[in-house]
Order: structure tokens, then C-alpha cells, then sequence
């Protein structure tokens, strides 16, 4: 799984109908420090996160099990939103 | 599977229902010889580790969905599977 910001919406009309009513959001993968790393992606949303919020998205086959039919065609969805920023915690080793 | 140092962790109270319980950990991927390369990675915890531990961290999503949650078929890719203790590795051995 992998920290990002929601960056952005994306509509689309015509789109694959196990896609039907699922929001698609554009997200920026951040490092340890919470800052840009590579480049922006697009993700299916399973737990109602919006434009502006910190959330953790996780990659592959498993993305498509959040919803009921898992042959959802996704690689890249949005599982969890993070409290705030202060919540993401690191120890000084 | 992959080297990783355990950094800290983070919180979310909105999360998949299989998240439930589970310690999400902020990770960052390191060499053999215990250098960071900068790729960071959170990964559900099932051995009780903690900040400054060097960690297995299983990218495949049946297996860590499996060691994090008992339970195969969630939208998990990453689980921390061990606690490293050492590694040796051969004195001319350049590993990156």
C-alpha cells in the first residue's frame, strides 16, 4: 500500500459497467515525508474519500476486492483515509 | 520479498472493513546491506514489529492477506511476515 493525496476527480461517461457509479480519483503517491513521488495515478474510491484528503491506496488484483464483484477492473484503490497528516508517525531512530 | 525498516506507523479510523485491528506500518524498502533506497511502503504488521526493526515484507496478495488477517481475499498487497535479526552476506558481494 502506498500514502497519497487525492489530487483530483476524473469523470467518465462510457467506461467498462462494472465501473457503473464507482468514483474515480485522481491521487499522488507521497514519500515518508509526505511529498510527491512519481507520478499521479488514478484509483477507484471504496471508502468515501474526496479531493484534498490523505489516504492509502493498495495495487494489483487484490484492489479489486473491496467490492462485490472482484472482477472489477482496477489496480489501484483507495482503502483507507488517514486521520490527518499528524497521523502519520515516525520514530526518530 | 522485500528488506524494509519499520519508520512508524499511521492511523486511519475510515478504513476497508479487513483493516480492522491491523497496525498499518510506514516502511521503507533498504539493500542487503541495510542502506534506504527512498521507496517507501505501508505493509499490514503480523509479527508484532516495531519503529527501527528490519523487516520481510511479502508483496503478493493472497500470502500477505493471509499473514495479516488469517483470511485470504483482501485488498492487502503488503504484510510485514518477519523480523530480521541478521544478514550475512559475502564480503565481495556489491548487492544493491
Amino acid at each position: 500500500m502506498q500514502l497519497a493525496r487525492v489530487i483530483g476527480t476524473v469523470v467518465a461517461t462510457i467506461k467498462n459497467e462494472s465501473l457503473e457509479g464507482r468514483k474515480l480519483l485522481v491521487v499522488q503517491t507521497l514519500n515518508k515525508d509526505l511529498q510527491p513521488h512519481g507520478k499521479p495515478m488514478v484509483a477507484i474510491d471504496s471508502v468515501g474519500a474526496g479531493v484534498g484528503e490523505l489516504v492509502f491506496w493498495c495495487r494489483g488484483k487484490e484492489a479489486s476486492f473491496p467490492f462485490k464483484r472482484d472482477d472489477t477492473p482496477t489496480d489501484c484503490t483507495i482503502v483507507g483515509i488517514i486521520d490527518s497528516d499528524r497521523h502519520v508517525t515516525q520514530r526518530s531512530l | 520479498m522485500i528488506l524494509a525498516r519499520v519508520l512508524g506507523n499511521i492511523v486511519a479510523t475510515q478504513k476497508n472493513d479487513r483493516y480492522e485491528s491491523a497496525r498499518v506500518m510506514l516502511c521503507e524498502q533498504i539493500t542487503p546491506t541495510g542502506e534506504p533506497t527512498g521507496t517507501t511502503v505501508l505493509a499490514l504488521d503480523s509479527v508484532d514489529s516495531g519503529a527501527g526493526d528490519t523487516v520481510l515484507i511479502v508483496q503478493e496478495g493472497w500470502g500477505a492477506s493471509t499473514a495479516a488477517t488469517g483470511k485470504a481475499g483482501a485488498a492487502i498487497d503488503s504484510a510485514i511476515v518477519g523480523v530480521v535479526d541478521r544478514i550475512d552476506l559475502l564480503e565481495e558481494t556489491d548487492a544493491e
